[in-house]
């Protein structure tokens, strides 16, 4: 195939209305001696044929948790996906369908995008969602930039246990708004104590943001904070990384948040690395006009027909120009609509059922890890699908000794706490079956053993 | 169009009516027909400030948005919240019900630099013509 549709002809004319003789005239500027002479040193092409065995070869050096025992979490979660999220994901009019500016030529992709705001709301216990983000750390930071424009004040709390690069990608974010980034430390519990909150609050704090389950796996206890923070004007943002858990947890907005973010790859979407993810973003009614991103409404049409427009789009970027709340000004549009397949084909009970399955399998190994000789559960609070077990060696030793046998027990938090790094963030899903967790014990207690 | 003699003009056609200390800000009758119909307004809170030709707040139309600009720099006694519910009283009443501020003046003489109804129409005028 060819990608370059000028003939040497075409190329030719335009040399000529350009009042030159050759291609090479053009490059005059660059010195002689900076220009590469003669072909360039690259292998010959080779078949398609040739390309695949190349790219399955390459592939095959990659670990997978297809072909390795994973208990990988951290805010990139192993489910289930059933078939037919891809089956109807990759239908043309889902797959080519482009930003649906013009509703009536896009009322299906416009009706998904719909049913995944309700969704959403529904999961979250909140009024309005958006048409979805870029992913978890990117809605982190919107909703801190959106607390900011509500409340008119410029520092942030956050909680050290929300994800280490959501906080980062928060940074990145504000660092040239002038505002301050506090962090908040957990307690034994692994929870952010409340009391902790209010002695770092000043009448310059916009929100509070809080993850549940936090990075430790630990379900955080948010009684109380709402009323502090609603007190004295403060927001109250929660994240949710892991979305299966609000199949079992007290929704967000039954714990009184103002905006909800998190990261909806858990819903039918597979681990690719490094995306694309989901960004969930859901708020209260009242503060709409100050949300970022797309939001798709029901309306009705010239003879009374249900039908869906974008609306509010005097809040974004194309209306808006530098007043815009974001300068998003897309969606995951295919990566929410997966999502809203796999929670319509789960549906209530269903969802219900894959938290209490996970919760199972994760306790079960939770106990059985515990028994490892040297080894701890570190933090004292409630978990869901993950957890902390501290190691008498270094975790990335152990995790290096493992692979060996097809099994990653999980991450070394070292790589975002020093202080940590005799600690496995360990994660088990209903895709973890208990063979798999009697393997990883078995196996844990000889590495440690060993050493 | 009509253009009130009592009042004064700003050129981001904002208007402002003095009481005393305290004044009365909204937009003009031209404004709002410009905007066409008006179908959200953004407020300051009431116990916020207001600074001279500074944004205070956001008219939205079914066809633009506009920044609102305060005519005077002072403390915010009150916003018209008849407004959440009813924007389109800026449209139907731009002088009267569609009123969006009322401001505490701090400094009397920045009202010096505004417009009278007159400039403000021959400004409109050559606005136009230009």
């Amino acid at each position: 195939m060819r990608y370059i549709p000028n003939t040497d002809a075409d190329r030719q004319a335009m040399v000529e209305v350009m009042g030159l003789t050759a291609i090479e005239e053009l490059f005059d500027g660059i010195p002689e001696a900076l220009r590469c002479a003669g072909p360039l040193k690259i292998p010959k092409a080779l078949s398609e044929q040739e390309v695949l065995r190349h790219m399955r070869t390459l592939a095959g050096r990659n670990a997978n948790v297809e072909d390795y025992a994973a208990f990988l979490g951290a805010g990139a979660y192993h489910h289930f996906i059933p078939s037919i999220v891809p089956v109807l994901t990759s239908r043309g009019e889902f797959m080519t369908a482009y930003t649906p500016y013009q509703p009536e030529m896009a009322q299906g992709t416009l009706q998904a995008v719909y049913e995944y705001q309700t969704l959403i709301c529904q999961l979250t216990d909140m009024e309005v969602a958006n048409a979805s983000l870029y992913d978890g750390s990117t809605g982190v930071a919107e909703a801190v930039l959106m607390a900011r424009r509500l409340t008119q004040r410029g520092d942030v709390l956050i909680s050290e246990a929300v994800h280490p690069e959501y906080r980062a990608v928060l940074r990145t974010y504000v660092q040239n708004f002038g505002m301050q980034v506090y962090e908040v430390p957990v307690d034994e519990t692994g929870q952010t104590p409340l009391s902790q909150v209010k002695r770092e609050l000043s009448p310059r704090t916009a929100c509070v943001v809080i993850q549940s389950p936090n990075f430790f796996g630990v379900i955080e206890d948010l009684t109380g904070f709402a009323e502090v923070l609603h007190h004295d004007k403060v927001l109250l943002v929660q994240v949710v990384a892991e979305p299966v858990s609000l199949g079992l947890l007290k929704p967000p907005g039954a714990w009184g948040a103002d905006i909800v973010v998190g990261e909806g790859q858990a819903f039918g979407n597979a681990l690719t690395y490094g995306g694309p993810y989901l960004g969930f973003f859901a708020t209260r009614d009242q503060y709409v006009r100050q949300m970022p991103g797309r939001l798709v409404g029901e309306t009705a049409d010239a003879e009374g027909r249900r039908g869906y427009v974008l609306t509010l789009s005097t809040r974004e970027q194309h209306i808006r120009r530098e007043k815009a709340t974001s300068n998003i000004c897309t969606n995951e549009g295919l990566c929410a609509l997966a999502a809203t397949i796999h929670l319509c084909t789960l549906g209530k009970v269903g969802l219900r059922r894959l938290a209490e399955l996970n919760l199972q399998r994760a306790t079960y190994a939770r106990q059985q890890l515990a028994a490892s000789p040297g080894c701890r559960v570190l933090f004292t609070g409630p978990t869901f699908n993950e957890f902390v077990l501290e190691t008498p060696e270094l975790a990335s030793g152990i995790i290096r000794q493992l692979s060996t046998q097809r099994l990653i027990p999980g991450i070394d938090l070292g790589r975002f706490y020093p202080e940590r790094s005799h600690q496995l963030l360990m994660c088990v899903t209903e895709m973890n079956s208990r063979d798999e967790i009697d393997r990883l014990c078995s196996a844990l207690s000889a590495a440690v053993r060993a050493s | 169009m009509e253009f009130p003699a009592g009042l004064r003009y700003t050129k981001e056609h904002e208007w402002i009516r003095v009481e005393g200390n305290q004044a009365y800000v909204g937009i003009t009758d031209y404004a709002q027909q410009e905007l066409g119909d008006v179908v959200y307004v953004e407020l300051p809170e009431a116990e916020g400030a207001v600074r001279y030709m500074e944004p205070f707040g956001v008219v939205e139309s079914v066809k633009a948005v506009s920044d609102l600009f305060s005519p005077v720099t002072g403390a915010v006694k009150q916003v018209n919240e008849e407004l959440f519910n009813r924007p389109e009283l800026v449209n139907s009443d731009p002088y009267g019900q569609g009123w969006m501020l009322l401001v505490e003046i701090s400094d009397p003489s920045q009202l010096d630099a505004l417009m009278t109804a007159e400039q403000y129409e021959a400004y409109l005028r050559q606005a136009k013509e230009g």
